[in-house]
């Protein structure tokens, strides 16, 4: 594997170094691949906008050198559907934990997607609340344990994609952190493509769901990760007992649509020339 | 062209029109009954203007969008009633801590709960000064008429953008609802100047020394906006003499400011024996009632109406009971604002409290009545 280049460090507020995450988490990969992402994306540091809700993956905006929201819990994707609809050059990245985007945030993300409004949601699933210490979110996978479901979760989790499709999303990727390269990849596709974009990010929380699971420290749980992890590319010439507890990674949908902030501006330009004439 | 026109509008229209005025260019809200008109009011118009209306998911998605927007330099107001309000709590919270200009408008009605929607009350007082946690300061304004909106709804706006503080317009369904004159001046004759244009060349976000504008994002300043406690830049910090003094900031800024801030109207006896405190669409009433008693009968009465309700004019309150004996306080709900009257009266006065809450407005024969019992 090709070494992967030095971050720009022009995007990252280094004087805030150390970050608050444990050792061992997987939000500062999945934050330095949005980092390469949005150099690969070739955006002008002033147009880019990290939006974030509440959570240990949501600190990430702390640490990012642009324009930076930290919102409430759940409800980033509001305040940027504000703010893009304001400023509609604007790049606006979205940072949300599971948690964050799919329990409390459940409604403002399937609305988003509605829309299909420029936005471009990066999910960092590590499978549980971290911050508050490790309870079961809505993508806790079934059986799994936290500290409010010690006897495993009864509760069958989202899938977020799908989730996302059904609402009407148009691009669906899925990354992990063990494979930060493609995950960056993933981040700038999303980015090109116009309407609303789901990146999830799998990452390991060793502290808060890894422990209580038995799966060992980071280390193990990014190799079980990696290990698990099968290409779209792949998993289509792969049958559903094959497929049975793999990760599916890569491009999951991408569609066409039209997208909500650019038929506004298109609509009120039209009014304001029928108006002038 | 004459500067100002002569329309016939509802209160509801008013508050929407005055936000206009003031230029405001972003809605977003999500619909409710009483205050539903001021959304229709925007859908129609702010397109037009080239700005945004949008209705979202909920009341809580409608107070992030509008925060959203403020952010990206748009001057935004959202409205709702009681159970919106209630959902909106949270995010209002957060632009009072990240200091970013909004107007929230509650056009009140019958609660707790669903209540009775199209009736009128006054029950949302104390949920306007402390519905969101903390131990934040709040801005609010109460109109008693069509024509005070108007020019109310304009204020919060401009105070919003200066202070960089979220201004809350507390209608009163009456209020909302009625339809009466109001002068309205030519387009942008009101507008502040657009503080954040200018960018002061050492600016902070969120500098100590004083009122500094919001530089939208976008522009190039790169700062960090949180509902953390932060620095000066924005970063997070929870270090205690930080904490207080960002605490202190925010209370200090409406206290150096509250000569701007409080609107309140004197009307009667220049040294009245019984003096009314009120706000809202029950000034109607009083004003009704002193003029029969104080221009007709010559009795000593006379009105405090408060426009500002919070902060709490209490040195205008405490100046009235220096004269009267009694303060004859009516309100629709079981005594909310009473207790502030009160505080500020400070025993210089008997606090006589005039409550209604069946979704009826108190009459002037009402406050007749009470008057009666101290004068002839
Ligand atoms: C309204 C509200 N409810 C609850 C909380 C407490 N809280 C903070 S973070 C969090 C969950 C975080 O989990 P997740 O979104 O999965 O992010 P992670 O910490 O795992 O990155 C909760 C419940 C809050 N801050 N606000
Ligand atoms: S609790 Fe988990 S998600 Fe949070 S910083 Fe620690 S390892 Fe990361």
């Amino acid at each position: 594997m090709a070494p992967i280049e030095q971050l720009n460090l022009d995007f990252l507020r280094t004087k805030k170094l150390p970050h608050i995450w444990c050792p061992g988490c997987g939000n500062g990969i999945v934050t330095a691949a949005l980092v390469r992402a949005i150099v690969r994306a070739g955006y002008d540091q002033r147009d880019v906008v990290i939006v974030s809700g509440i959570g240990c993956s949501s600190r990430a905006a702390g640490y990012l050198n642009f324009n930076t929201l930290h919102t409430t819990h759940g409800r980033a994707l509001a305040f940027a559907t504000g703010l893009k609809m304001a400023r509609p050059q604007l790049k606006i990245f979205v940072i949300m934990g599971d948690g964050d985007c799919s329990a409390i945030g459940g409604n403002h993300f399937i609305h988003a997607a509605r829309r299909n409004i420029d936005l471009n949601a990066v999910i960092i699933n590590n499978y549980i609340y971290g911050m508050t210490g490790g309870q079961h979110s809505p993508l806790t996978p079934l059986g799994k344990k936290a500290t409010t479901a010690p006897l495993g979760t009864l509760e069958r989790p989202f899938e977020l994609l799908e989730l996302a499709r059904g609402a009407g999303a148009t691009f669906g990727a899925r990354g992990i952190a063990a494979q930060p390269r493609q995950l960056e990849q993933l981040i700038a596709r999303g980015a090109a493509h116009k309407g609303f974009s789901v990146i999830e990010a799998l990452s390991p929380c060793p502290v808060a769901y890894g422990r209580r699971n038995k799966q060992g420290g980071a280390v193990e749980m990014l190799k079980a990760m990696k290990e698990n992890a099968v290409s779209v590319e792949r998993a289509s010439n792969m049958d559903a007992q094959a497929l049975a507890g793999k990760i599916i990674t890569g491009v999951i949908f991408t569609r066409e649509a039209p997208e909500f902030c650019e038929l506004y501006y298109q609509l009120i330009e039209q009014e304001s020339k029928k108006n002038s004439n | 062209m004459p500067d100002v026109k002569p329309v016939l509008m509802q209160g509801n229209e008013a508050c929407a029109e005055g936000a206009i005025t003031a230029g405001v260019r972003f809605y977003a809200g999500y619909p409710i009954t009483p205050s539903t008109e001021i959304a229709e009011y925007m859908a129609e118009k702010l397109p037009r203007l080239g700005g945004v209306f949008i209705q979202m998911e909920d009341e809580i998605a409608s107070m992030a969008a509008v925060i959203g927007a403020s952010i990206g330099g748009k001057r935004a107001l959202t409205a709702t009633s009681g159970p919106g309000f209630s959902l909106k709590q949270e995010n209002l919270g957060y632009a009072i801590m990240a200091e970013i200009p909004c107007v929230v408008v509650n056009v009140q009605r019958m609660g707790p709960s669903t209540g009775v929607p199209t009736a009128p009350s006054q029950g949302d007082v104390m949920q306007a000064r402390w519905g969101t946690h903390g131990d934040h300061p709040i801005i609010v304004f109460s109109p008693a008429s069509v024509y005070e909106t108007f020019y109310l709804t304009i204020a919060a706006v401009n105070l919003s953008q200066k202070l960089r503080q979220p201004v809350v317009l507390l209608l009163d369904e009456v209020v909302g609802h009625m339809r009466e004159k109001v002068l309205i001046p030519e387009m942008g004759k009101l507008m502040v100047e657009k503080i954040s244009d200018q960018v002061p060349p050492d600016w902070k976000p969120y500098d100590d020394k004083g009122l500094t504008p919001l530089v939208p994002f976008g522009s190039g300043h790169f700062y960090h906006v949180t509902g953390l406690y932060h620095d000066e830049f924005g970063f997070p910090t929870g270090e205690p003499a930080v904490v207080s003094r960002v605490l202190d900031r925010l209370h200090n800024k409406l206290e150096q400011y509250r000569h701007e801030i409080t609107f309140t109207n004197y009307i009667g006896h220049k040294e009245p024996r019984v003096g009314i405190v009120t706000y809202g669409c029950t000034v109607r009433s009083a004003r009704a009632a002193v003029k029969k008693a104080y221009w007709q009968n010559r009795w000593p009465v006379g009105l405090l109406s408060l426009q500002t309700i919070w902060p709490f004019p209490d040195k205008e309150v405490e100046a009235l009971a220096r004269q009267a004996d009694i303060i004859l306080v009516p309100e629709m709900n079981r005594g909310q604002l009473v207790g502030e009257v009160e505080r500020s009266v400070r025993g210089q006065a008997e606090v006589v409290p005039l409550n209604r809450y069946d979704g009826e407005m108190i009459t002037p024969d009402q406050i007749m009545e009470q008057l009666r019992r101290w004068l002839p």
